[in-house]
């Protein structure tokens, strides 16, 4: 996994709560046997229009936003379906770092699998965001995992975040060696419990 | 050796971490993994590039499910995508050595119906699978979470996950249903009252009179929509009911061993004394049919009811998720939620596809016909269920009334197969997420009970069936 460390870039907005996977990434995407690819279709149904012409309307089409690597949005982003092609998707497209005031639970384990960066901001903090990002078209914002901040002209936030899944992602760490570490410890549990 | 009193949730959890170091996860070993074609093909692709085997291949289950037509199997699958998936899983159980219960097999069906219906799903376990509902298991007092393709390859490197406790809700469900209303109404309901994301971070236990006499079928409903309040599992302590529905089937433990096993399934259920995070009490005597009108599983109103005005929604956040709902759906605030014009309706799904819910429909529907205005259909949760139905002579109720009656799969539920909604159709649907495009680009949901679902396609729209039923 790559690491995730810092990323400076710029902040695209998605002004709405339960944002749910069928919406970032639509059923007709997950026939494909790969990882890749995804970015392509991430908000198809959103994105774009029925003859496949982008849409206008929708925020992240803005030309503002355009080359962002921020998504900034709102409550239990990423809810429903397990579909790991979420983040898969939204990294493809060039998002490493999402903020929200809250994340549904199997989309934010999705995000560290991935090297993706999910945040977890109070309320106030990220509707000051989103009137930042408005005030401020093409500023840019600092995430930077090492400090816990988030920075930007004339804003700091510390966050929180789950010190192993930081340490993990700072490092690139795959789960799987982690746990094959205790390779004895799961033996021995296979044998006591057949 | 001091007793503290434990939850269901504390008592499996505890019995199966393998190792903890302070300030980490837990590795949490895993029983049983059941896999299905959309979530997997990466992960076994992961095993292969890291010349990893299975670990434990006696304890992984696969099936085909989401992706496949629901019509006549002896005809090709046209969808080459969807074909080069379903082989692909094939290729992958034969090659790490997994049971399938592939498309011809007697036993294929949607993941979380065959897992119970074989046996599989057993109380005291830790099951997973790379499917949200998996949440669906947890009636049986196992616990049971969906992951996501990374962890699927983890599980099958491993057998194990890395998890921290979730927090626990407890979910007391109180009051004799009146006739008509059913576990889906009460689940729908649950959601409706504490929200898409109200249970996050938590798994919840469903307790009280209303869980204890439900049925298998009915805890099931109710448990797999636990994702859909946000939770990461639902449970139910085993009883009686329980052990009655496992015993006998072909997974399940026989004989002596069946009897070890209920000794051991009784000392789950939460102590008398044990504490939960939260707790939230819940009335049912006097709840109406519930009918969702927008576009999440917490949009959802009695069918007495009419559609919301977005402007009564508290803060503007929600309003603004209101008006985007409605102009969704296409309805406006204050028509009746029987006024809305229905074109399709769709029992189905690992929610409502299992054999009772069949003759919950099917009792509503003899000798009845299919309203001329609409197209339904009826897809059985598994090969096992719909062979049932044959047996008891449903599919002719259903197919003489005029509905399609369909080989199993998860079909018209997300609409990954030919079975899709045109834009701008409304269908009442006994699945579990009315999410936009989930059953087709524009397609509008509304999630109901079976026993609804029926009546709406004998009347064309949705009928008040507490009194419908008394006629
Ligand atoms: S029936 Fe629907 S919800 Fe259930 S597993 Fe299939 S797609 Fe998922």
């Amino acid at each position: 996994m790559e690491p995730f460390v810092k990323i400076k870039g710029l902040v695209a907005t998605l002004d709405r709560v339960n944002v749910d996977t069928d919406q970032i990434i639509p059923k007709q995407f997950l026939k494909r046997i790969e990882k890749t690819g995804y970015g392509q279709f991430l908000f198809f149904d959103w994105r774009l229009n029925e003859d496949g012409s982008p849409n206008p309307d929708f925020e992240l089409n803005a030309p503002q936003f355009k080359g962002a690597s921020i998504l900034l949005t709102r409550d239990n982003f990423g809810c429903g379906s397990s579909r790991e092609h979420a983040p898969w998707a939204l990294l493809d497209y060039g998002f490493h770092s999402i903020l929200a005031p809250s994340f549904a639970d199997i989309f934010y384990n999705n995000c560290f699998k991935n090297g993706m960066l999910p945040v977890q901001l109070p309320q106030d903090q990220i509707s000051d965001l989103f009137e930042w990002v408005g005030a401020n078209p093409g500023a840019q914002l600092t995430v930077d995992l090492e400090s816990q901040t988030l920075s930007g002209d004339s804003l700091e936030y510390p966050f929180e975040v789950d010190p192993f899944r930081r340490d993990c992602l700072l490092k690139g760490l795959n789960d799987i060696d982690l746990t094959l570490q205790y390779e004895e410890q799961i033996r021995e549990y296979e044998s006591k419990n057949g | 050796m001091s007793k503290e009193p434990k939850t269901l949730l504390d008592k499996i959890w505890d019995r199966h971490v393998v190792h903890q170091e302070p300030g980490q996860p837990a590795i949490l070993y895993i029983d049983c993994h059941l896999v299905h074609e959309v979530t997997s093909a990466q992960a076994f692709e992961g095993l292969r590039l890291a010349g990893r085997k299975v670990r434990r291949p006696n304890l992984t289950y696969a099936t085909v499910d989401h992706n496949v037509p629901t019509w006549d199997r002896s005809l090709p699958i046209t969808d080459a995508i969807s074909k080069l998936q379903i082989d692909t899983l094939g290729k992958n159980c034969k090659e790490f050595e997994i049971q399938l219960f592939g498309l011809d097999s007697p036993n294929q069906g949607i993941v979380h119906v065959i897992g119970p219906e074989l046996g599989i799903t057993q109380p005291g376990k830790t099951l997973v699978c790379g499917d949200s509902h998996t949440s669906t298991h947890g009636a049986f007092g196992t616990l049971a979470f969906g992951v996501g393709t990374s962890e699927v390859e983890h599980v099958l490197a491993t057998q194990c996950l890395l998890q921290s406790k979730p927090r626990s809700l407890q979910i007391q469900v109180q009051g004799q249903l009146p006739t008509g209303v059913t576990a889906k109404d009460v689940i729908l309901y649950i959601i409706r009252t504490i929200g898409t994301d109200g249970g996050t971070g938590c798994v919840i236990e469903y307790t009280g009179d209303t869980i204890g006499r439900f049925t298998m079928e009915e805890r099931m409903t109710v448990c797999n929509m636990s994702i859909e309040a946000g939770a990461r599992a639902g449970m139910i302590a085993p009883d009686e009911t329980t052990y009655a529905y496992v015993e006998g089937r072909s997974y399940a433990p026989q004989g002596k061993e069946f009897q070890d096993a209920v000794d051991y399934w009784k000392t789950l259920p939460s102590d008398p004394d044990a504490s939960f995070d939260r707790t939230v009490e819940v009335e049912v005597s006097s709840l109406a049919p519930q009918v969702s009108w927008g576009t999440n599983p917490g949009m959802v109103t009695d069918v007495t009811g009419t559609v919301p005005d977005p402007e009564s929604f508290a803060d503007e956040t929600s309003r603004r998720a209101a008006r985007s709902a409605l102009e969704y759906m296409g309805l406006q605030p204050g028509l009746p939620i029987t006024e809305i014009k229905l074109d399709r309706v769709f029992i189905g799904s690992c929610t409502n596809a299992r054999i009772e819910d069949l003759r919950a429909a099917a009792r509503m529907i003899q000798g009845r016909k299919v309203s001329s205005s609409l197209q339904a259909m009826v897809v059985p949760g598994s090969q096992q269920v719909k062979r049932q139905a044959e047996k008891e002579g449903l599919d002719r109720i259903f197919t003489e009334a005029g509905f399609d009656w369909r080989e199993s799969g998860c079909s018209m539920c997300l609409g990954m197969n030919p079975d899709i909604l045109s834009p701008g159709q409304h269908c009442a649907s006994t699945s579990n997420r009315n999410f936009e495009g989930r059953q087709g680009r524009g397609g509008r949901t509304h999630l109901v009970s079976p026993a609804m679902a029926a009546v709406a396609a004998i009347e064309g729209h949705f009928t008040d069936i507490r009194q419908w039923s008394d006629n």
